[in-house]
């Protein structure tokens, strides 16, 4: 039986579909089987931060609809065999789909995978409604920011409202240089106020713009530091016991100059 | 303080306090009215005890970071001109 996880957040533009693609690909490079579903209906975003978006033949609505089988609609990953996108339809709207037939849509996929995962889309109406009815747990993606935290505060009390009680969250986006100097939100700061654990941090990182442009994953950059980010979040999904990785806030300018004059030295 | 001038509070513990705050009407489902109205009620209840001087008095919702405990805490300050006498 799949592990349903919906990638929610409340605020838009957080990080909710690089989140979605780079732990469905850490979690296919580990070997799982894992199907993608983007549930923002209207505005589909996933098929193209993973670079599918010219292999589309069916979508979500379609499927509810009965056009088409739910496997007939899967895409393959261009890179991983055993990750798969349900694309969101991009002219419909988010009453095309009810909860009802996200969970029987969910069910019918769940034997076969190891992982489903939905994006959900920005709000707090139908579309999340839709996103959520399936999921087991929930992964809440926040930005250090006033409005990402309050917003995550508001999603975390519709999760519980909703019975879903794996409730983690992601902290995307950190700036060391910002944290080090104190202008930034902490992530102790944002756990002092949102009563849920941390699954994990991710760096603000330039690579992920580079390998989003490209249509690639940064899980799939070794050199990546928010891609070992979400390679680490996906060993944590997998199994809770995997130590979260810290992100290292002396990384500055000064140790930048020490390492320089060490190695001069 | 401007931008570059100095300021006493980093940003970043600028914006846990206002986090703080507006998390705590959010989940109290409180507007600033309501904060004003417990505050007038407040001010009403301990006037009819004691004298206080209710243009220096200052309540306020911040981080209780006295006592250790999590989440915010009202915090009072209210000054005593004297007791009254009943």
């Amino acid at each position: 039986m799949a592990e349903v996880i919906v990638v929610t957040s409340g605020k838009g533009g957080v990080g909710k579909t690089t989140t979605t693609a780079n732990i469905g690909a850490a979690l296919a490079a580990d070997g799982k089987s894992v199907v993608l579903i983007d549930a923002d209906i209207g505005l589909r975003n996933l098929d193209v931060v993973m670079g599918l978006e010219n292999r589309i033949v069916y979508d979500l609505v379609q499927v509810v609809e009965g056009i088409c089988r739910p496997k007939q609609a899967l895409i393959r990953d261009k890179r991983y065999d055993n990750l798969n996108l349900l694309a969101a339809a991009q002219t419909k709207d988010k009453n095309a789909v009810s909860p009802e037939q996200m969970v029987k849509l969910v069910g019918s996929l769940a034997d076969d995978y190891d992982y489903i995962i939905i994006d959900c889309p920005a709000g707090i109406e139908q579309g999340f409604q839709n996103a959520i009815a399936a999921a087991h747990r929930a992964i809440v993606v926040a930005t250090p920011e006033v409005s990402s935290v309050r917003d995550a505060d508001r999603i975390v009390g519709l999760l519980e409202a909703a019975n879903i009680k794996d409730i983690r969250l992601v902290l995307n986006r950190i700036r060391p240089d910002l944290t080090r100097r104190g202008e930034m939100l902490t992530l102790e700061d944002v756990t002092d106020v949102l009563a849920i654990s941390v699954l994990g941090v991710v760096p603000d990182d330039e690579t992920i713009v580079m390998t989003t442009n490209r249509g690639e994953v940064a899980v799939a950059e070794s050199g990546s530091k928010a891609g070992a980010a979400f390679r680490n979040i996906a060993q944590r999904i997998v199994n809770e016991n995997v130590p979260m990785l810290q992100i290292d806030l002396e990384e500055g300018f000064f140790k930048r100059m020490k390492k320089k004059f060490s190695k001069k030295g | 303080m401007g931008l570059f001038g100095f300021r006493k509070q980093k940003s970043g513990a600028i914006a846990k306090d206002r986090l703080q705050l507006v998390l705590f009407q959010d989940r109290m489902n409180t507007s600033p009215e309501m904060l004003e109205m417990l505050k007038s009620d407040i001010i009403k209840v301990i006037a009819s005890y004691i004298d206080i001087d209710e243009d220096e008095l200052d309540i306020s919702i911040g981080g209780n970071t006295d006592t250790g405990e999590e989440g915010p805490a009202l915090m009072a300050n209210i000054p005593i001109k004297g007791w009254k006498r009943r």
